[in-house]
């Protein structure tokens, strides 16, 4: 292959990625959402000697948070609290749900 | 009668040895059973650690095997640091020279992989490019340069490492098939994600680390993989945020 051919082929690979990334970074987008993840399974990878790794010790925990689509966490369905009341994923820390 | 700091840290480890000379409790009794609790609490909260560090390996080696495997490790490779959340680092090397688990060739880089995960973790934040800021005449990208985050990660295996990983991780996952597989671990946002790399994706990775410029960088990863994608492997640095500075050398006009 000659140098210009080269060179062409490197451009259009790169003009590729690029345009790739236009269409994927909303998708890719992810947002906090409050109170939808069961005990012990928060997201976190931090490792041993830290405080966030499945530290919720309730299922759907109003006070933790797991990465979500952007645009997901307040549609994602949950079972009602055992008075009835319905659970929603929040954007916000919620009351509900807390460890004793 | 005192005890000197090594001799107390060596009995902490070594069960073998007696209990240090001289420890007392508040009423000024002999403490030899005290110091037993907490021989016992150092060794029990060091095998959590190892298990909260290589989640996939103590799914893969099963909850007593682990335990049995982190015993001997804590012992040989107390912490270095107080810093707990790199904890392990030697663990590949443990595992490798492990006799008895040499029939699972793939643990150490597993292992190696979950390592680079927890170091991208804390690895310092940085500001990505934007993507089209590649976005260059043929001839000046050819001679760019690049830089990469510091929560950016390679791990290369001669084993399927990142399907194990998945597997091992997620419930809908396939099953792993042989192969050796190259893992980019990039952090997008809050948690580092590691990607399979195509063919050649880390030759390039590490060519352009090394300071080539992008053409000469391509001519590497081709030599190593003919069917090298460039495209692929730039789309994976750019949605991972993991690009922090092009330069580009000015052609004479």
């Amino acid at each position: 292959m000659s140098n210009t051919a080269k060179t062409l082929v490197i451009a259009s690979a790169v003009a590729a990625a690029i345009a790739g990334t236009a269409t994927t970074a909303s998708a890719q987008a992810k947002e906090k959402c409050y109170g939808i993840s069961k005990a012990g399974q928060n997201d976190c990878a931090a490792g041993p000697g830290t405080t966030c790794a499945g530290t919720s010790t309730v299922d759907y925990q109003g006070n933790a948070w797991t990465l979500v689509d952007a645009g997901t966490c307040e549609s994602i369905e949950l079972p009602a609290q055992a008075d009835g009341t319905p659970r929603k994923g929040s954007l916000e820390p919620l009351e509900r749900d807390l460890p004793a | 009668m005192t005890t000197s700091q090594s001799t107390f840290h060596d009995a902490l480890l070594d069960a073998a040895q007696p209990i240090p000379l001289g420890l007392s409790d508040g009423q000024a009794r002999p403490a030899g059973r005290r110091f037993s609790v907490y021989r016992n609490n150092v060794a029990v909260s060091l095998t959590e650690a190892m298990h909260l560090a290589f989640p996939v390996i103590a799914k893969l080696l099963g909850k007593q095997n682990m335990d049995g495997l982190a015993g001997i490790f804590l012992r040989q490779h107390p912490p270095a640091s107080p810093l707990m959340m790199h904890y392990g680092e030697a663990f590949p090397d443990f595992l490798q020279n492990t006799e008895q688990l040499a029939h699972l060739g793939y643990l150490p880089d597993v292992a190696r992989l979950e390592l680079a995960l927890r170091r991208s973790y804390h690895a310092a934040d940085s500001t990505p490019i934007a993507p089209e800021a590649l976005a260059l005449p043929p001839e000046e990208l050819v001679n760019a340069r690049l830089t990469f985050a510091p929560s950016m990660e390679l791990v290369r295996s001669p084993w399927p490492i990142h399907a194990i990983w998945l597997f091992n991780t997620q419930d809908d996952a396939p099953k792993p098939q042989p192969g050796a597989q190259d893992v980019l671990i990039t952090r997008a946002e809050f948690d580092p994600e590691p990607q399979l790399l195509p063919a050649g994706g880390a030759d390039w990775i590490q060519a352009m680390q090394a300071g080539q410029p992008l053409g000469q960088a391509h001519e590497t990863a081709l030599a190593a993989a003919e069917g090298f994608d460039l495209g692929a492997t730039l789309a994976l640095l750019l949605r991972g945020n993991a690009i922090t500075s092009v330069t580009t050398e000015r052609l004479e006009p």
